[in-house]
């Protein structure tokens, strides 16, 4: 793509001020302040029950965005995942109906979709293939081979012990346990690993990580292989929450994961981000079409203002590593 | 990727010839084939149909081609081609603009839209893959928020001549893209324009020492695709008669597959009008046939995903062996 990358490889400072100036800081006063905003406008959207809602309803897209994070600081792109999601749904629904057992459903999945993302990856780093046009292959493969292999079927009488999403861990509801586990699993290997820095290594200059004694093609692999297994579990969270499974995908959720990525500030110039950013931004989006409901805006808007939040994340990313560049020639 | 590839040299026509002639035999192949196992599939009335119903993305495909060949990519437009039926619509029953006004206002938007692609990617530098996904988000979004998931319908009877009349016994739509198509194939082949676009996808920054415009050109070739999906709108509600906020959802597919199809690489730098028509008329047989076999459309976009990566995959592994 186009010029520029700054890699930021180097752990940020750890100055009070920068922590605050951060974007996972912005996102997470952007939550509270809205919260408390629309809580002015109309009390009942700071009713406990909304607000679990809110949480419970969308743990599914923090998760799969851990993994779009990965693979877009790498330097690729993915929007196969809603559909895979939808593909992984029905697969573990069918499982469970068809009598195997509880384990079998909720692994089978995460293991399918490991196998799917590693292939996908695969080609786009051996066979030098661009990911957009892998992923928009691979998209219409599964939206298409779902509908016609289950001719638009719901999935109704799922057995008891299936719905994972209902358990709670140690007082805590399981998406949202499974949210957190995940985020702060992965954030800290992101940042401590060598593995983990390889992939922003992969991402901020391809050439220079493999200098460095690191192999881009392999790295870009287990990203999507990554991105595969929080595809996996983020499915386990949605398709045991659900009492009905459609067979179709989620319309516009690779967006919605993508958007969540992007706006957490994963640069989409690859290289830089967090997992933590990508988390709290799924929250945010979640929580603005929810506000949109208590304060009388038609909830038809929010998929341009999911528009407009991305829209505007990019550009103010690329115009701040402009600034930066420029200061850093300056010294 | 490679600087020699598209250098109009002596190699280049030779390949491009090469890889035409061989999607035609492939498309003359499978033409036989289907017509073989069908009676109904090769008969005028089917093919002159087939042809109506691949205009809306055979338009796009004209100015994507372009933006292929640039490098970069457009995947707004059916974003785009929602949100020009919308305000077709919405500009017609809720302004009260006559038709004629309302069918000018919805290209408007289209290029408009496409403008704002080119705009922020030439001067901000963001990515296109990137800009066009943040405004397919957006594009769809206003799309739904403005008509409200409200349909349109009752257009006045002549407004339905271009979807659905037929001039000499050709459907209008069909007429419009063959002129569009030759334009287009013209505009890449023989002027500066577009040669300009295959300088700017060999090595864009070569192209900028030579002193060519290159973000005016991108900027032209964004706001022609949005003007493109816009028209696109325009034939697709006039064909159906209803307007609807999910109209051209999925587009960007099938108008990819058929420029990649059609022998455009994805690395930018080569391709041809000529290749993108016979990738288009590919897809829209295969379409046709397997329906006609009783394979249900949705299995139909399994067959474009597969096909959109194979033909990457062969594109790809031919070049480098060449190189």
């Amino acid at each position: 793509m186009s010029a520029i990358p700054v890699p930021r490889l180097a752990l940020p400072r750890a100055g009070i001020f920068r922590r605050f100036a951060s974007q996972e800081a912005l996102l997470a006063l952007a939550v509270i302040g809205l919260a408390i905003a629309v809580g002015f406008v109309n009390p009942r959207f700071l009713a406990y029950r909304n607000l679990a809602d809110i949480l419970l309803g969308n743990a599914y897209i923090a998760i799969a965005a851990i993994g779009m994070s990965m693979v877009i600081i790498s330097g690729n792109i993915d929007i196969s995942v809603g559909a895979l999601i939808g593909v992984l749904a029905t697969v573990s629904g069918s499982l469970a109906v068809a009598g195997a057992p509880t384990l079998v459903a909720w692994i089978v999945p995460v293991v399918l979709g490991v196998l799917v993302m590693a292939a996908q990856g695969a080609v786009v780093a051996y066979l030098r293939i661009p990911a957009i046009v892998v992923t928009l292959g691979m998209m219409s493969i599964l939206k298409g081979g779902l509908i016609s292999v289950t001719g638009g079927k719901w999935i109704t009488d799922l057995p008891q012990g299936f719905h994972l999403a209902d358990l709670n861990l140690l007082g805590v509801p399981m998406p949202v346990a499974i949210m957190v586990v995940a985020t702060a699993l992965a954030a800290l290997w992101m940042r401590y690993s060598a593995s983990g820095r390889a992939i922003y290594a992969t991402g901020g200059n391809a050439e220079a990580a493999r200098l460095c004694g690191v192999n881009p093609q392999r790295t870009v692999v287990m990203v999507f292989a990554l991105h595969g297994f929080f595809a996996g579990i983020a499915t386990l969270v949605y398709a045991t929450q659900l009492r009905v499974i459609q067979s179709t995908t989620p319309p516009g959720l690779e967006l919605t994961v993508i958007t969540a990525a992007v706006v957490g500030g994963v640069s989409i110039l690859g290289g830089v981000g967090t997992v933590v950013g990508a988390t709290l931004a799924a929250i945010l989006i979640a929580e603005i079409t929810s506000a949109l409901v208590f304060v009388n805006i038609s909830p038809y808007w929010t998929d341009s203002l999911r528009g407009g939040l991305i829209l505007a994340t990019v550009i103010a990313d690329i115009v701040r590593r402009r600034r930066r560049a420029s200061r850093g020639r300056r010294i | 990727m490679s600087v020699f590839a598209a250098s109009p040299g002596r190699r280049v026509p030779k390949w491009l010839a090469r890889h035409e002639t061989l999607l035609a035999i492939i498309l003359v192949a499978a033409l036989a084939g289907l017509g073989a196992f069908n009676n109904r599939f090769l008969t005028v009335d089917n093919l002159l149909n087939q042809g109506r119903l691949m205009t809306e993305i055979g338009l796009i495909a004209l100015p994507m081609t372009f933006v292929i060949i640039t490098g970069g990519i457009d995947l707004s437009v059916g974003a785009i081609v929602g949100l020009s039926a919308v305000m077709l619509g919405y500009s017609w029953k809720t302004f009260g603009f006559p038709l004629p006004l309302a069918i000018a206002f919805a290209l408007a938007v289209g290029g408009l839209a496409g403008f704002v692609n080119g705009f922020v990617i030439t001067r901000v530098k963001v990515p296109p893959l990137i800009m066009t996904i943040a405004t397919l988000a957006l594009y769809r979004g206003l799309a739904e928020g403005v008509s409200q998931a409200r349909s349109v319908r009752g257009y006045p009877e002549w407004f339905y001549g271009l979807g659905q009349g037929e001039w000499l016994g050709v459907p209008t739509q069909l007429l419009l893209l063959v002129v569009l198509i030759v334009i287009a194939g013209v505009a890449l082949d023989r002027t500066t324009f577009g040669r300009t676009l295959y300088a700017i996808g060999s090595n864009e920054t070569a192209a900028r020492f030579s002193a060519l415009d290159v973000d005016r050109t991108k900027v032209v070739i964004y706001t022609l695709s949005g003007l493109a999906s816009g028209l696109a709108a325009v034939v697709l509600v006039s064909r159906v008669t209803t307007t609807r906020m999910d109209m051209g959802m999925g587009y960007e597919l099938d108008v990819i597959a058929a420029v990649v199809l059609g022998g455009t690489s994805i690395f930018g730098g080569a391709g041809t009008i000529w290749g993108t028509v016979i990738g288009l008329v590919m897809i829209q047989l295969l379409k046709n046939g397997l329906a006609l076999t009783g394979v249900k459309g949705d299995a139909t976009i399994v067959v474009i995903g597969v096909a959109l990566i194979m033909s990457t995959l062969i594109a790809s592994s031919l070049q480098r062996r060449r190189e």
